[in-house]
């Protein structure tokens, strides 16, 4: 307790960075939600993909070394946007493999609820350990892009660049995104079909284009996320999606699931949660302090704290 | 549903159309047969003609207890949850993790006995069954996927952080059941040169539960959880008393599951909250969608094929877990329903199924 008074500041900072990871990637789980009805379950695999791209563009790519010397201006600069990008892209496109080989057929059938869940399980078991494969099972040390240097003190917290990286272009690509479903043509179209698929077919709307690209858009969130990730934790391995998918699904549920605005603040709760029931309990709690709060949270709002029916802002 | 050249070609229906037919005497020489195939299973390595079954690296006789038997287990308590009354549990472990450790610290600190702590187990699995039923069932769909997942992961983190039994260690040296007197078949010893023993005892728990299921199905808590699986709301509407009975299919896996956990503690001699990881939960509702949800046969094959063939193909030891994923990829792109499906007629409409599993 007494930790989490004298470092209040710094663990509400570091624990809105973690939030705001989250949200990216329970973004990948509410898209899909929303049109499908159905838990993406690959899509801790598509983060982990999203970690190896920024790994591979950095070491192999651009040749930069595990200890090698600090970037610097513009070096930098094209570095990680490289890296952003090249994550994006990959877990997007896994994204949308995913959809094509776990969903699609599954889903013009119409079949039983459970059997695209086996099947993007399938999937996900495939894609982890084809990694784990090429990789021998180790983990992986990604080369350090962004220097951790402290900028500046606020309140007693320590402002680190690569957390306010994440701090200031997270919510700016969230509010992006927002933006897209809710004043774009194609935003349209997906939340046509998460209200109703069948009324949108009529409407003329592809059904299946809409999918793929609700899958590649909750990818590239995901994948952003991966680098995100990666420029603060420098390492990744094959199995590294399953427990940070397991936080960031609690967060899409906790904000509702298939709502944008919920798994925003879904994911900053999560965020914040788990930093100081650390501090509070010691880390080894903090999954279960998540799960008891979300069992709480549940038992009184069945649907999420913001439910599933906020049309305006539903994928 | 238009299906696939062979998507409607049902196994399970031609089955149960002979079952049909057959008289008293001729199903219970059936029955009793296909009990002696199985159970002599453990000696079909000694044969030229079946010693294909074996499996490398690791012994048979040990694989047909963990994981074939095992899995089969809880593959079909699972499937009073997931299969009859519709709800999607996706902390299973949770309960096999409470039988074995019940196991583990009732073995070792006191003098009670595996047949004696065995209700003390499926009592506990049932207890916790029921405690997490209560405030959650009122959730429907992958709320209620959510919570169980969570509820399985506490139960996990909660071992694996509590010194008192043993922490990230595990509990080891549990006793093994002591001797059995079976009537008419001698001494059955339970060690660890014994795996045969074992299987035998794991398959009748599996016929006891199949059993169970069977009459349970086709009386009242059957009905009601059929009624429930296709439309919550109508069932509610009609008189059943939903909650309760959703309460009591979860409390009936929870307990086949807790049996599960207490036979394998004491046969496994140590445990380790390693052993009861989400994959395990997952594992096993794949068993259950594979081989045919709702339906017992289509479960247990699911079980057997899913247990049995990454220990068969070890040999490619490093691949074996891809070779998995993509036949769960595979056979349930073709086969959405399992390998054998349940009977036609049970089936939801098309309606209900769009709103699926509640």
């Amino acid at each position: 307790m007494h930790t989490l008074i004298s470092q209040f500041w710094q663990l509400t900072f570091s624990g809105t960075v973690q939030g705001f990871i989250y949200v990216l990637i329970s973004l990948g789980y509410t898209m899909v939600y929303g049109v499908l009805r159905m838990i993406n379950f690959a899509n801790s695999e598509i983060f982990m993909i999203g970690t190896f791209a920024t790994v591979v563009i950095t070491r192999d790519v651009l040749g930069h070394q595990a200890n090698g010397a600090d970037l610097h201006g513009f070096t930098l600069l094209y570095t990680m946007l490289l890296c952003l990008l090249g994550s994006m892209l990959a877990s997007g496109l896994t994204a949308m493999l995913v959809e094509l080989v776990a969903y699609r057929r599954l889903r013009s059938r119409g079949t039983n609820r459970l059997a695209p869940l086996i099947s993007a399980i399938g999937m996900s078991i495939v894609l982890s350990e084809s990694v784990s494969l090429m990789t021998a099972g180790r983990a992986v040390p990604a080369p350090e892009v962004l220097h951790k240097s402290s900028l500046f003190t606020v309140l007693g917290a320590n402002i680190r660049i690569d957390q306010l990286l994440v701090f200031i272009v997270a919510p700016l690509m969230f509010l992006f995104l927002q933006r897209f479903v809710n004043h774009t043509r194609l935003g349209k179209g997906i939340r046509a079909v998460s209200m109703n698929e069948e009324t949108a077919k009529l409407m003329g709307i592809n059904l299946n284009r809409v999918i793929s690209i609700t899958f590649l858009i909750g990818g590239l969130m995901t994948g952003a996320a991966a680098f995100f990730f990666e420029t603060i934790y420098e390492a990744t391995k094959y199995n590294i999606g399953f427990n940070i998918g397991i936080a960031a699904f609690t967060a899409a549920v906790l904000g509702g699931i298939g709502n944008i605005r919920g798994a925003f603040i879904g994911g900053l709760m999560l965020g914040l949660l788990e930093t100081y029931a650390s501090a509070v309990l010691g880390s080894q709690w903090k999954a279960i302090t998540v799960f008891l709060v979300l069992v709480i949270v549940l038992l009184f709002r069945p649907n999420g704290l913001f439910g599933e029916a906020v049309q305006q802002t539903r994928v | 549903m238009s299906m696939s050249k062979f998507g409607d070609f049902n196994l399970r229906d031609k089955g149960a159309n002979l079952w049909a037919g057959w008289d008293r005497p001729r199903r219970v020489v059936f029955v009793l047969a296909t009990i002696a195939v199985v159970a002599s299973l453990p000696f079909s390595g000694n044969f030229s003609f079946t010693n294909i079954l074996n499996t490398p690296i690791s012994s048979f006789q040990d694989v047909l207890v963990y994981p074939v038997g095992m899995f089969v287990l809880m593959a079909l308590g699972l499937n009073i949850v997931v299969g009859k009354s519709g709800m999607l549990d996706l902390g299973y472990v949770a309960f096999f993790a409470i039988g074995a450790y019940t196991m583990g610290i009732l073995g070792k600190h006191t003098h009670l006995n595996t047949w004696e702590i065995l209700p003390i187990g499926m009592g506990l699995a049932m207890f916790a069954g029921v405690l997490l039923g209560i405030p959650t069932l009122r959730l429907r769909g992958d709320y209620l996927a959510i919570v169980t997942m969570g509820f399985g992961e506490i139960i996990r983190i909660t071992a694996l952080n509590t010194q008192k039994i043993g922490g990230p260690n595990g509990i080891a040296n549990i006793p093994n059941p002591p001797s059995l007197k079976v009537p008419g078949v001698g001494v059955l010893d339970f060690n660890i040169m014994t795996p045969n023993s074992f299987f035998w005892l794991v398959l009748v728990l599996i016929l006891l539960t199949i059993w169970m299921i069977r009459r349970l199905s086709a009386r009242r808590p059957g009905r009601a959880w059929e009624a429930i699986r296709q439309d919550e709301d109508a069932a509610e509407l009609m008189g059943v008393p939903t909650l309760k009975y959703k309460i009591w299919s979860f409390v009936l896996g929870a307990g086949v599951g807790g049996a599960a956990g207490v036979v394998y503690a004491s046969k496994a001699l140590f445990i380790s909250p390693d052993g009861f990881t989400f994959n395990i939960s997952v594992l096993i509702l794949s068993c259950v969608v594979f081989g045919g949800i709702g339906n017992i046969w289509g479960v247990v094959l699911g079980g057997v094929v899913l247990a049995y063939l990454p220990e068969r193909i070890r040999f490619i030891s490093n691949a074996r877990q891809l070779v998995f994923g993509l036949v769960l990829i595979l056979v349930m792109n073709f086969r959405p329903d399992g390998i054998l499906p349940r009977k036609k007629r049970e089936k939801a409409p098309k309606a209900a199924s769009e709103s699926g599993v509640k």
